[in-house]
C-alpha cells in the first residue's frame, strides 16, 4: 500500500517534469502552423 | 505501455494541425477542383509529332481572352517558342514529350507539370499580370537541359 | 502476456545482453570497417563533387570540356544517396548489434563480406562509367534516358549486396532470439532490424525495376520501356531509403545520445511502436513525387498525400521523446525552472553535440518535408531548388551529422583507441562549420526554389531573363556553403584518421542506453515482425494496386532508350 502510494508520487512528479519538453514541441507546432501557411499563402497568391 | 499526459496531448495538437492542413487540401481539390494536374490520356512518344493533337502547335483562341495551345517538349526546346496573350487571358496548355521525361515550369505562376513520354499532360493557368514570364524545363533531360526554356509574354 | 509480471528484469530493451561484456570480436571489427572505409571514400569523392557543382552554377568555374556538370551531379548523388547511406548503416548498425546480442553469428560474417564484395564491385563499376561520362543520368535515372548498360549492372550488384547484408542482419537477430526464449530484443537491435526490414522492401522494388526491366531495355533486348512504371518503382525504392537513413540516425538518437548525456532511454516500449508506425507506413510515401505527374487521378494521389502524412506521426513522437530524455536527466541533477535543463546538456561533448545540432536540423527538414507533400502546394516547389534545400537538410545536415556523431565513438569503439580532448574540440568545431555550411547553402536554395531556380540545372542566365537575374545572389551564398563545407569534410577525414589510427590506445564503449521505466517493457509479439512486414505490405498494396495495375495494363506504347550522353 505505501508501496503503491510512493510510486503514484513519483509518477506524478514525473508528469511536472516534463512541462520543459511541452513548451518545446509547442514552439515545434507553432514553426510547423507558420512555415505551412506561408508557402500555402504563396500558392494562392500565385494561382 | 504508458504514455506520458503531455505525450498524449502534444500527439492529438500535432495530429490535430495535420488535419486541418488535410482539411484544406481536400476542400481545395475536391470542392473547388484545384487539385495537381493529373490527366489520364495517352500516346505514342514515338508519334507525338505527327498526331492530330500535337501537329498543329499555335495558339487558338477559343473563347472571350480563353486560348488552348498543344506544346511539344522536346530536348531542348519547347515548340512552338515564345507566346505572347492578352492581359487577363486563360490559356489550357495540352503538352507531350518525343523523347524523355521533362518538365514544364513557368514562373510566378502555380503551372509546373511533368511530362512523361507516353502520357498528354494538361495544366491551365489565367494570366492577370502583364509581365515576361520564364517558361523552363525543370526536369533533367539531358545535357543541354538548361537551354530548354522560352518566354510567354502578357501584355 | 503473464511472464512478463513474473521476471519484469528480463523484458528491459537494453539489460539483456550480459554475453555482449566480452567486447566485440576482431573478425565483426574487420566487417564492420571494411564498411565503413568504403563509406568515408565516397563521402570524400562525393562531397568534392558537390562542391565543383556549387561552383559551376554559380559561375566561379567552368569545367574542363571532358566532364559535364551533369556527371558531377549523377557521381555527387549515387556517391552519398545509395553507396555512403548503405556502406555507413551496415557498417553502423552490425557494429552495434555485435554489441548488444553479443557478437554476429558466423553465417552473418559469411553474408556480410559478400554482400560487401558484391556492393563493392558494384560501386566500382558505377563509378567507373560516371567518371567517364558514360552515365549522366543522375541518380534517379529516369528511364527512357539510358547510361551504358553496365552501369545499371553495378547498381544491381549494390542492391543484391545489400539485400545479402539484410539476410545476414536477420540471422543473428533470429538467432539470438531463438537462444533466448521468452526475452524481448535489445531496442538497438530492434532498430537495426528494421532499418534491414526497410532495405528489403526497398530492394525488391528497384531490383526488379532495374534487373527486369531496364537491364533488358538496355541491352537491346527488349525494345520499349513504360516510363512511368520506372518513376514509381524507383520512387518507392527512393522514399524508403528516406526512411532507412532516418531511422539509422534516429537509432543512435534513441539508444546511444540518452548515455552520453548520462540519463536513461525515455521509453523503450513507445520507441518501439515509433518504429513499427515507420516500417509499416513508409514506402507509399514514394508518390509524394509524382504528384505532378499524368496517369495517376486526383483521387488516387490524394490517397497518397494521406498515406504520406501518416510518416509524419513517428516524428512526433521523436520529437517528444528527445526533448524528455534531455528534460529528464537535467531535472535528475536538480534543475527546477521550466527549461533551465537545456543548459545542463553536455555541449561541449562532440558526441552529443553533433547529435543534438541534427535533431534542430530535422525540424526545418520535416517541416520542409511536409509542405513537399501537401498535393496541389507541391506545384509551388516541385523540381525546384527549394527540393535540394530539402535534401540537404534532411539526408546532408539531420542525418549525415548524425553519422559524424556516431563516427566519434564508432570508430575509436571498432580501433582500440580513446577520443583526446583535442580531436573532441576539433570534432565540435566540425561540426559548426558543416552546420553553418549547410544552414547557409539550403537556406539559399529554399529561397531560390520559392523565387522558380529549378534544381538540377547547370548555369545558365535563360538568355538574360530577369526571374534569372534575381537567382544569382543565392547561388552565389550556395556557393559560398559549398565551400565551407568543404573545409569541413577535410577536418573530419583529419579527425577520423587520427581516430583509426593515431589516437592513445584505450578502450571506448559503444554507448547504449538503458529503459526509464523497465517495468513498462513492450509485449513480446512487438518482436515479431512477419506482423509488422504483413502489415507493410497491407499498406503498399493499398497504395500500388491501383496505378501499377492501370499502367501494367498496357495502355502505354512504350519508350525507346536515350542514350546520354
Amino acid at each position: 500500500m505505501k508501496e503503491a502510494s510512493k510510486k503514484k508520487d513519483r509518477e506524478d512528479a514525473q508528469e511536472t517534469s516534463l512541462r520543459g519538453t511541452f513548451t518545446s514541441v509547442l514552439i515545434i507546432a507553432v514553426f510547423m502552423l507558420v512555415s505551412w501557411f506561408s508557402v500555402f499563402f504563396l500558392f494562392l497568391e500565385r494561382n | 505501455m504508458h504514455i506520458h499526459r503531455y505525450e498524449k496531448l502534444w500527439l492529438i495538437i500535432g495530429s490535430l494541425i495535420l488535419a486541418v492542413f488535410l482539411g484544406i487540401l481536400a476542400f481545395q481539390t475536391f470542392f473547388l477542383e484545384m487539385g495537381p494536374p493529373s490527366h489520364a490520356e495517352m500516346i505514342d512518344p514515338q508519334t507525338v509529332r505527327e498526331s492530330e493533337i500535337f501537329a498543329d502547335t499555335e495558339l487558338k483562341e477559343i473563347g472571350d481572352n480563353e486560348y488552348e495551345i498543344a506544346i511539344i517538349a522536346e530536348m531542348f526546346a519547347f515548340q512552338p517558342g515564345d507566346l505572347e496573350i492578352p492581359a487577363g487571358a486563360t490559356v489550357h496548355f495540352t503538352l507531350a514529350s518525343p523523347d524523355v521525361t521533362h518538365g514544364f515550369k513557368i514562373t510566378d505562376t502555380n503551372v509546373n507539370v511533368m511530362v512523361v513520354p507516353g502520357h498528354i499532360s494538361k495544366v491551365s493557368h489565367t494570366f492577370d499580370e502583364p509581365g515576361e514570364y520564364l517558361i523552363l524545363c525543370n526536369e533533367y533531360c539531358g545535357l543541354g537541359h538548361e537551354f530548354m526554356a522560352n518566354t510567354i509574354t502578357v501584355k | 502476456m503473464a511472464h512478463i509480471n513474473e521476471t519484469p528484469i528480463l523484458h528491459k530493451g537494453t539489460a539483456v545482453n550480459e554475453d555482449a561484456a566480452a567486447g566485440i570480436t576482431g573478425r565483426d571489427i574487420r566487417l564492420s570497417a571494411a564498411n565503413l572505409f568504403i563509406a568515408f571514400i565516397a563521402l570524400l569523392i562525393g562531397g568534392f563533387a558537390g562542391l565543383l557543382q556549387g561552383l559551376v552554377r554559380s559561375g566561379f568555374f567552368e569545367l574542363p570540356s571532358w566532364i559535364s556538370y551533369y556527371a558531377l551531379l549523377t557521381a555527387h548523388g549515387v556517391m552519398f544517396i545509395l553507396v555512403l547511406s548503405s556502406f555507413f548503416s551496415i557498417g553502423y548498425l552490425y557494429a552495434g548489434t555485435s554489441r548488444v546480442l553479443g557478437g554476429l553469428a558466423n553465417k552473418t560474417i559469411a553474408f556480410g563480406w559478400a554482400g560487401f564484395a558484391l556492393m563493392t564491385t558494384g560501386t566500382l563499376i558505377a563509378a567507373f562509367l560516371i567518371v567517364t561520362g558514360n552515365a549522366n543520368v543522375l541518380y534517379t535515372f529516369y528511364t527512357p534516358m539510358q547510361a551504358h548498360p553496365w552501369f545499371y549492372i553495378g547498381l544491381a550488384l549494390i542492391v543484391v549486396g545489400i539485400l545479402l547484408n539484410c539476410i545476414g542482419m536477420f540471422i543473428t537477430y533470429q538467432s539470438w532470439r531463438k537462444r533466448n526464449p521468452g526475452k524481448l530484443t535489445p531496442l538497438f537491435a530492434f532498430f537495426a532490424n528494421a532499418v534491414f526490414v526497410l532495405w528489403v522492401f526497398a530492394s525488391l522494388f528497384i531490383a526488379v525495376f532495374v534487373i527486369a526491366m531496364v537491364i533488358p531495355w538496355a541491352f537491346g533486348w527488349v525494345a520499349t520501356i513504360d516510363p512511368m512504371m520506372g518513376r514509381t518503382l524507383f520512387w518507392a525504392f527512393g522514399h524508403t531509403l528516406v526512411n532507412i537513413w532516418m531511422l539509422t540516425s534516429i537509432s543512435a538518437w534513441y539508444v546511444a545520445m540518452p548515455k552520453i548525456i548520462g540519463g536513461k532511454v525515455f521509453s523503450d516500449s513507445l520507441a518501439r511502436v515509433a518504429v513499427v508506425i515507420l516500417v509499416v507506413a513508409n514506402v507509399p510515401g514514394g508518390f509524394h513525387h509524382q504528384i505532378l505527374d499524368p496517369g495517376l487521378s486526383v483521387n488516387v494521389k490524394f490517397l497518397h498525400v494521406i498515406q504520406t502524412f501518416m510518416i509524419i506521426f513517428p516524428s512526433l513522437m521523436t520529437a517528444f521523446a528527445m526533448l524528455a530524455t534531455m528534460e529528464r536527466t537535467g531535472r535528475a541533477k536538480g534543475v527546477t525552472s521550466l527549461l533551465g535543463w537545456w543548459k545542463t546538456l553536455p555541449w561541449s561533448d562532440a558526441r552529443f553535440f553533433a547529435l543534438i545540432v541534427a535533431m534542430f536540423a530535422y525540424i526545418p527538414a520535416g517541416l520542409g518535408g511536409i509542405i513537399n507533400a501537401s498535393n496541389q502546394i507541391n506545384q509551388v516547389v516541385h523540381n525546384s531548388i527549394w527540393v535540394t534545400g530539402h535534401l540537404h537538410l534532411t539526408v546532408g545536415t539531420t542525418v549525415i551529422l548524425t553519422f559524424f556523431g556516431i563516427s566519434y565513438w564508432l570508430i575509436p569503439y571498432l580501433s582500440g583507441r580513446k577520443m583526446t580532448p583535442t580531436i573532441n574540440r576539433l570534432a565540435v568545431a566540425q561540426t559548426v562549420i558543416w552546420a553553418s555550411g549547410m544552414l547557409l547553402m539550403s537556406g539559399a536554395m529554399h529561397i531560390n526554389g520559392l523565387l522558380g531556380s529549378p534544381r538540377r540545372t547547370a548555369n545558365t542566365s535563360y538568355n538574360g531573363h530577369s526571374a534569372a537575374a534575381d537567382w544569382a545572389m543565392y547561388e552565389m551564398l550556395m556557393a559560398m556553403g559549398g565551400v565551407i563545407l568543404v573545409v569541413g569534410i577535410i577536418l573530419l577525414v583529419y579527425i577520423w584518421a587520427q581516430l583509426a589510427f593515431f589516437a592513445p590506445k584505450g578502450k571506448t564503449d559503444f554507448p547504449i542506453g538503458e529503459d526509464y521505466s523497465p517495468s513498462d517493457a513492450s509485449p513480446l509479439f512487438m518482436d515479431r515482425w512477419s506482423i509488422w512486414v504483413a502489415l507493410a505490405t497491407v499498406s503498399v498494396a493499398i497504395a500500388y494496386i491501383i496505378p501499377l495495375i492501370d499502367f501494367a495494363s498496357g495502355h502505354n506504347p512504350g519508350s525507346p532508350p536515350f542514350l546520354m550522353p
